[in-house]
């Protein structure tokens, strides 16, 4: 269940049509519809304590508290377990730290099996950027000519789109292996970088963000001036989606990050590998990768996500609620 | 619910910013209007090329090569032959226990995993825009942060929560008297699916909670005015006003279960044999690579693709019909 795109644009319409007020206050990307409640000023606040009991707010907190509990802990036993001294990680009960040897886990990870554990790092990045910064280029071109052209088969691509963006990209990956194979693309890091570099879902965000935020009398300036429309394009419009760049290459690379069938059938050279393909491997070799290295590993490979997810949660929020403005 | 689907949407939307009525150009009047329609195309034309070699080519080739069968000798001494005979991998596929046994096991899995997830994740969101609720921030956080753990980041550290040997949860449990066996062969499909919800759940509970914030404060103080206790409230004007959010999260999860693969391939080699090769539609179209026969394994991905396409576009003909209503 990996697919962020066709989940990401649920969310996008999702915001939509339970929203029943398409104008609403939700034009601000990110943050939007956040107002009602988030932060009541402190009257009301104060009244919000009047109007509710103790028991209705402890009941209220007790249940969400053990959903945290449900959500946080496998992520807090693996932060503890990976700081124990090596050999450690399984023993205990995982809740509490016990001896802190992270640096030297870390250690320990990048010398197994010659480093390879960097170079996964490496190569995922690799991927990731590269297919991200290709997918968010296409996408912007397209996403703009959809919002601000009026051509004879822009239904049809738009179409296509939406229709791309309703089935999942995982369904693809049998046949896209298939067709490598046949192609003789196989251990070819391009069976990873070409199919990352197109998002349907990219193109949707990129279309409705340009209809918003490119008012159509700036390009009408430009083309007055005597600019070509690719200049009208990289002076004025990726200027002024630049916001939105920033979310169709997070959801991007993310997505290309996920993605696991993909990379696990095309590269079979170990060299070549995402770490998560790596990871996986590791974990299956059972006694040939001591397991506590997949453990680390998993943190390790996790920081950088969850870092730029709550560094950048403006702009996941932006492409959350993206479809709400029309 | 004006537009519950994309599709909708599309039609939803006024015809569009007309071509702006621009003054003739003093310069090459002629060419102009030819450039005006070329330009589109050109942007388009990355993001579409590359579409049709990454989607539409290997459906095709899939769906070609779909139809040749793969025959080998009976002492398997020569190299198999291909020859084309069109239905013989459909017909063997829905023969295949092992491959209509996937398709079941993926169909149960989205009828139990998918409302027991969206009743969380609807739980949460209301307790959340509940008016008791303290720490609002922290809470819709930590259930969105699994979220952003990769799928098979989050199998793997999952499959050490359910280790047989060492899992911290029996650790836990243990005092209290029972384990539970995660990779039992009756069990292990709940086991997925709890991987499944733990990192979908947070990131549902984000949709039905922006539906909820776009209620009106008004309809939500006139309920109150007239006595609704907080329970009712949700229950008789919460709940509805989120239907469509509700619709279409599970429209989603339900295609998410037909391309179950992540999960349950981690979690496979340390199962101890519960989870065979063949366990979702996909890992068996996998096996059916690794077995080389890759006409059988076009076919099974060509059924999928179509029952997905066949589930989701029923779906939405069904809620944008309620929608026009």
């Amino acid at each position: 269940m990996s697919a962020i795109d066709t989940a990401g644009i649920a969310r996008a319409e999702a915001a939509g049509p339970a929203g029943s007020a398409p104008n609403g206050p939700r034009h601000r990307a990110g943050g939007g519809g956040e107002s009602r409640s988030q932060r009541p000023p402190s009257s009301a606040r104060r009244e919000n304590r009047r109007e509710t009991t103790f028991t209705s707010r402890a009941a209220v907190t007790a249940l969400l508290g053990l959903s945290a509990c449900y959500f946080l802990f496998p992520l807090w036993w693996l932060l503890v377990s990976a700081t124990k001294p090596f050999g450690e990680q399984f023993s205990g009960s995982g809740l509490w730290f016990d001896g802190f040897d992270l640096f030297g886990n870390i250690a320990r990870l990048g010398a197994q099996d010659g480093g390879i554990f960097w170079r996964w790092m490496l190569n995922s990045l690799l991927y990731c950027g590269a297919g991200a910064l290709l997918g968010t280029a296409f996408s912007a071109l397209a996403g703009y000519a959809l919002a601000k052209f009026d051509f004879p088969g822009r239904g049809a691509v738009f179409g296509l789109v939406l229709a791309a963006v309703l089935v999942p990209k995982v369904l693809f990956t049998l046949p896209l292996y298939l067709m490598f194979s046949g192609a003789g693309l196989i251990d070819n890091p391009l069976a990873v970088l070409l199919p990352s570099a197109v998002s349907p879902f990219g193109v949707y965000l990129a279309r409705v963000f340009a209809a918003q935020s490119i008012p159509d009398e700036v390009l009408e300036a430009g083309r007055l001036d005597g600019a070509g429309e690719l200049r009208i394009f990289r002076s004025l419009g990726v200027r002024m989606m630049l916001p939105a760049l920033v979310t169709i290459f997070l959801f991007q690379f993310v997505e290309i990050w996920n993605n696991y069938l993909l990379p696990a059938m095309v590269l079979g050279d170990d060299r070549l590998q995402p770490v998560t393909v790596g990871l996986v491997g590791w974990n299956a070799s059972h006694v040939a990768v001591p397991p506590p290295l997949v453990v680390i590993g998993s943190l390790v490979s996790i920081v950088p996500l969850l870092i730029a997810f709550l560094a950048l949660q403006r702009f996941w929020r932006a492409g959350m609620t993206a479809g709400a403005v029309k | 619910m004006s537009h519950a689907s994309p599709r909708a949407h599309l039609r939803a939307r006024p015809p569009a910013e007309p071509p702006p009525a621009r003054p003739p150009r003093p310069t090459a009047p002629a060419k102009a209007p030819r450039r005006r329609a070329r330009t589109p195309l050109l942007f388009c034309a990355p993001f579409l090329l590359l579409f049709a070699g990454m989607y539409l080519a290997p459906i095709v080739y899939a769906a070609v090569s779909s139809l040749y069968a793969v025959r080998r000798s009976g002492l398997g001494l020569t190299a198999p032959t291909r020859v084309f005979d069109p239905l013989a991998n459909y017909a063997r596929a829905f023969q295949d226990s092992a491959f209509t046994g996937s398709l079941g096991r993926v169909a149960l899995f989205g009828l139990v995993q998918v409302p027991v997830m969206l009743g969380l994740a609807l739980g949460l969101a209301l307790l959340i825009d509940a008016k008791s609720a303290r720490g609002k921030g922290f809470f819709r956080l930590s259930s969105f942060v699994p979220y952003a753990v990769p799928g098979v980041s989050a199998a793997l550290i999952w499959s050490f929560m359910y280790s047989t040997q060492s899992s911290p949860v029996n650790r836990l449990l243990g005092p209290l008297g029972f384990t539970v066996p995660f990779f039992d062969e009756d069990l292990v499909l709940w086991s997925v699916a709890n991987i499944v919800t733990w990192s979908w759940a947070g990131y549902n509970m984000i949709i039905i909670y922006a539906a909820l914030q776009s209620i009106p404060a008004e309809v939500l103080e006139a309920a109150r005015m007239d006595g609704a206790s907080a329970l009712r409230i949700a229950w008789s004007v919460k709940i509805p006003a989120v239907r469509g959010a509700l619709v279409l999260t599970a429209v989603f999860s339900v295609i998410g279960s037909a391309q179950l693969f992540n999960e349950p391939a981690v979690l496979q080699p340390v199962s101890a044999g519960a989870i065979p090769s063949t366990y979702t539609p996909i890992m068996s179209a996998q096996s059916a690579v690794a077995a080389g026969n890759y006409p059988y394994a076009a076919a099974q991905s060509v059924v999928l693709a179509l029952l997905v396409g066949a589930v989701s576009f029923t779906f939405f003909k069904l809620t944008s019909r309620g929608g026009s209503a």
